[in-house]
């Protein structure tokens, strides 16, 4: 059997975008999905596309990707719900006004737009807003995707550049470059690990650990919100890397409803919903906005994100394996990021000059002497 | 006891018995559609016994109420929403 | 029985489902000394089968039972949607779009049954109902009289309900039974072994002399006809249409297992896990009737009674009623076996998913529940499933996605207050 030029393991949204890059680039590439394509923690998550200023490498790294999907708007089918409603970050108080004006400095420094609204505009913006709220900031480039059809997208469109992706083919173990799926052995010059929080089991010392999420979604209620509605506060839960915490997150959906999110808590990978925490998340949630306690909810997920030590995903060479590379940990912008991960990914892979800065992203930081506490 | 209360069905009152559920005081009035589907197809209710949600209209300005398990009270406000 | 209302109530035994089962186990359990209380999504008592507006509508048994609980110390809990339990000892609850906690040392899980609906061309256009579905709309008041009605699908609720309808006025057009005439007939003289239900099955038959009940056919598509429906009814050979203004069309009932599922309890091939004495497989729950398998309104009186006595720490006597309730549920199995045609009853651009609108031929062959529900929406609407699961089952052979808070759609408030309960409470 002839072996491809790269092996790529994972089939969610950071996997398929890579096997998509790698295939554009002229490599002949095979997918490997456990289960189906985009069906684990791409199908758990919120689909927001956000550009993140938690560090300037994350900004980069965000802003990229939210680009390259603008680039390819107009060729996402209707599946995919791709709908630009923007981003409206929320500050309670005047120090939070304060960080909004900031982060709109630094936002637009950096190229994209944003603007920061009062308390009165703001709930112009989205009524359902409670009244006495400082202000906020707008970024009217953002918007929400529905995760799984856009993985297949990224899969489909890598498919058509010669791929072959093979689901329902688990991964029992990776043998430096070879792939052990099912008995058979596959092995390929280039292997891309992008399977997420599963990915240390490929790969041991990789240091990634599922950071699990519970989500709401409610009834069909269109006009109810009108942009993706984050609390400032959310880069706070995102930030700490242990214990529980939630943050106000919601979303609308084209279909009118709801998405309602976020919580973080370390519990490995425990499926039982934590009714406590998923308490603290609406009751967060209706905190900001009050009607949403009467808003009908059709049920509720878990997901696990794939967290790094310093919020980072992890893209370029593994240095313990020759010819292994990784393209995972995203966290919770794993949906924001996939695009910009796989043009890295693949300008690294094919010698191209790479997009952003590649450091930050580099595996190798993994090997070093863990430092000082996180800050 | 009234032989008749009335409820007013998308602006319009209605006359209906007092022990009905909404379901059958809506079929019996001739409004045999509670809700347009996702593809803005008619609906009506099918399981009556509040399992499928295909009579869910707007109660009193409270929405996605079934009206199969909602008796009808005097004075009630409905919303077909198609 | 006490209608109660308030935002936490304690209880010895809480019972959820007041068809026959539960009303028989909180019944007994009252009886002998347990608080107990009864939550049901209905305004009245009764579930299905005994789903009435006055008293006098009912059979003299079922009467008997709700003048029974009425005369009882039970707390009724009308119009009370259960959404979330947990195993140790609580369950939340939506009524009026407010939350209801209700502590419990024992769980009855009295939760009846869905019906089966397989998609058909026409089968989402108002006026096409469900076989139980047209009897229990028919029992909160729809006006029957006069109306042609094609009642079609399988099992032995066709001919109760078609006698109902008859009673109430309608013209029976056709009951349609899939089954072969041989088996309904085999079936049929089993029950001589229960004369009461030899005796129910003649009053049926008689009560509706012009209808015919016909086996071997079933409803091809229906079609609409101005205010009124064209039914194409088929034998396999055969393909004719009848004029009609209602058609009720159902293929027997499915176990109704979300809360079971969700609080942990052992579900196999759908049915709940009981011993002798009803319990399942979770200390202090137990589970009566139609979830443990579809056995009829008699089969869950006696299980109620059982789980209702065991609840209230009275040990049952003499042999459990499970035995008898499988042997009838297998002969039920074998009588209405669905047949192979009815692979075919939709067509690829029949709607399979009424919630969110889905195709069958949008869902690709050997997806699983979960790779449905993602690709196509399908599962994820308000009826969480519960419709188009068994079709697919059926059609598909697709096994259900897990179950999680909340098993019916809750308001955010309602959801919120099943993670704020204090533990430890008795």
């Amino acid at each position: 059997m002839p072996h491809p030029d790269a092996i790529v393991i994972g089939g969610g949204i950071v996997g398929a975008a890579c096997a998509r890059e790698l295939a554009r680039g002229g490599l002949q590439v095979t997918l490997i999905e456990a289960d189906f394509i985009g069906g684990a923690a791409t199908a758990a998550g919120m689909g927001h596309i956000v550009v993140m200023d938690d560090s300037p490498a994350q900004f980069a790294l965000t802003a990229l990707s939210r680009s390259l999907l603008d680039a390819v708007a107009a060729e996402l089918p209707a599946t995919v719900e791709r709908d630009a409603c923007g981003t409206l970050w929320v500050a309670e108080d005047a120090d939070q006004l304060e960080l909004a004006r900031e982060k709109q400095t630094a936002y637009v420094a950096a190229g994209t737009e944003a603007s920061v609204v009062d308390g009165d505009e703001l709930r112009r913006l989205e009524p359902e807003l409670r009244p006495g709220l400082a202000g906020g900031m707008l970024v009217p480039g953002d918007g929400v995707v529905y995760p799984p059809a856009l993985a297949r997208w990224l899969a489909d469109a890598a498919r058509a550049a010669g791929a072959s992706v093979l689901e329902h083919r688990p991964v029992e173990r990776l043998d430096g470059r070879v792939v052990v799926t099912g008995g058979e052995r596959l092995e390929a010059a280039i292997v891309v690990n992008a399977a997420g929080a599963a990915g240390p089991v490929l790969t041991p010392g990789l240091p990634i650990v599922p950071r699990r999420g519970h989500l709401a979604i409610t009834d069909r209620y269109p006009g109810f919100c009108r942009h993706q509605v984050l609390e400032l506060g959310y880069l706070q839960s995102a930030h700490t890397l242990s214990g529980e915490s939630v943050a106000f997150n919601v979303q609308p959906r084209v279909t009118g409803q709801v998405l309602i999110g976020s919580s973080r808590e370390l519990v490995g990978w425990e499926r039982a919903t934590n009714r406590a925490l998923l308490t603290r998340m609406l009751d967060r949630a209706a905190a900001f906005m009050p009607r949403l306690g009467t808003l009908s909810v059709l049920r509720s997920w878990i997901g696990f994100r794939p967290a790094t030590p310093d919020k980072l995903p992890l893209i370029g060479r593994w240095p313990a394996t020759d010819g292994l590379w990784i393209a995972a940990g995203h966290e919770g912008l794993g949906i924001t990021t996939a695009l910009g991960t796989a043009r890295l990914l693949g300008d690294l892979v094919l010698g191209r000059a790479p997009s952003l800065d590649p450091a930050p992203f580099d595996p190798a930081r993994a090997m070093e002497p863990v430092g000082a506490a996180d800050g | 006891m009234a032989d008749t209360i009335e409820i007013v069905v998308n602006g319009v009152p209605l006359r209906v018995a007092p022990d009905e559920s909404l379901a059958a005081a809506l079929f019996n009035a001739g409004v045999r559609s509670t809700r347009r589907s996702a593809g803005a197809e008619a609906r009506g209710p099918l399981c009556g016994m509040g399992t499928c949600f295909e009579c869910r209209v707007t109660v009193d300005g409270i929405a996605q109420r079934r009206a199969c398990l909602e008796p009808v009270r005097d004075g009630m406000t409905v919303d077909t929403n198609g | 029985m006490v209608e109660a209302s308030g935002a936490a109530l304690h209880a010895d035994v809480a019972v959820v489902g007041a068809g026959p089962a539960g009303i028989a186990a909180a019944v007994h359990a009252a009886e002998r000394g347990a608080r107990v209380v009864l939550l049901d999504s209905a305004p009245r008592p009764g579930g299905q089968i005994w789903r009435h507006r006055s008293p006098g509508e009912l059979p003299p048994e079922a009467a008997a039972w709700l003048d029974r609980l009425r005369r009882s110390d039970v707390t009724w809990l009308p119009g009370s949607t259960v959404v979330d339990a947990l195993a140790d000892r609580t369950l939340t609850a939506e009524r009026d779009g407010r939350p209801l906690t209700v502590h419990w040392n024992a769980l009855v899980i009295a939760t009846g049954a869905t019906e089966r609906f397989i998609p058909f061309p026409g089968w989402t256009l108002p006026n096409v109902f469900g076989v139980g579905g047209l009897q229990a709309l028919l029992k909160a008041g729809v006006d029957v009289r006069g109306k042609r009605v094609v009642i079609g699908g399988s099992g032995p609720l066709l001919l109760p309900v078609a006698a109902a309808l008859a009673r109430a006025g309608a013209r029976i057009v056709i009951v349609a039974e899939q089954a072969p005439a041989h088996r309904v007939y085999r079936f049929a003289a089993g029950l001589w072994r229960d004369p009461g239900r030899l005796l129910q099955a003649g009053r049926y038959r008689a009560g509706f002399m012009r209808a015919a009940y016909r086996c071997g056919i079933w409803v091809a598509r229906v079609d609409s006809a101005g205010s009124a429906l064209w039914v194409t009814l088929t034998d396999g050979r055969r393909v004719w249409t009848e004029p009609s203004d209602l058609v009720a069309v159902g293929y027997g009932l499915v176990p109704s297992v979300a809360l079971p599922r969700l609080i942990g309890c052992n579900v196999i091939d759908g049915r709940v896990l009981v011993d002798q004495s009803q319990r399942t497989s979770v200390p202090g729950i137990y589970c009566a009737g139609e979830p443990t398998g579809i056995a009829g309104a008699d089969a869950a009186l006696a299980e109620g009674r059982v789980a209702g006595l065991a609840a209230a720490g009275a040990e049952p006597d003499g042999r459990g009623p499970r035995g008898a309730a499988r042997r009838f549920e297998r002969r039920l199995d074998r009588a209405f076996r669905l047949r192979q045609e009815l692979h075919d009853l939709p067509d690829p651009d029949t709607i399979v998913c009424r919630c969110e609108d889905v195709r069958l031929a949008q869902i690709d062959a050997g997806w699983s529940a979960r790779q449905t529900k993602l690709y196509t929406r399908a599962g994820m609407g308000p009826c969480q499933g519960r419709v188009c699961q068994p079709a697919l089952e059926y059609l598909r052979g697709m096994a259900p996605d897990a179950v999680r808070t909340p098993v019916f759609p809750a308001s955010v408030a309602t959801l919120a207050a099943c993670g704020r309960i204090p533990q430890g409470d008795s």
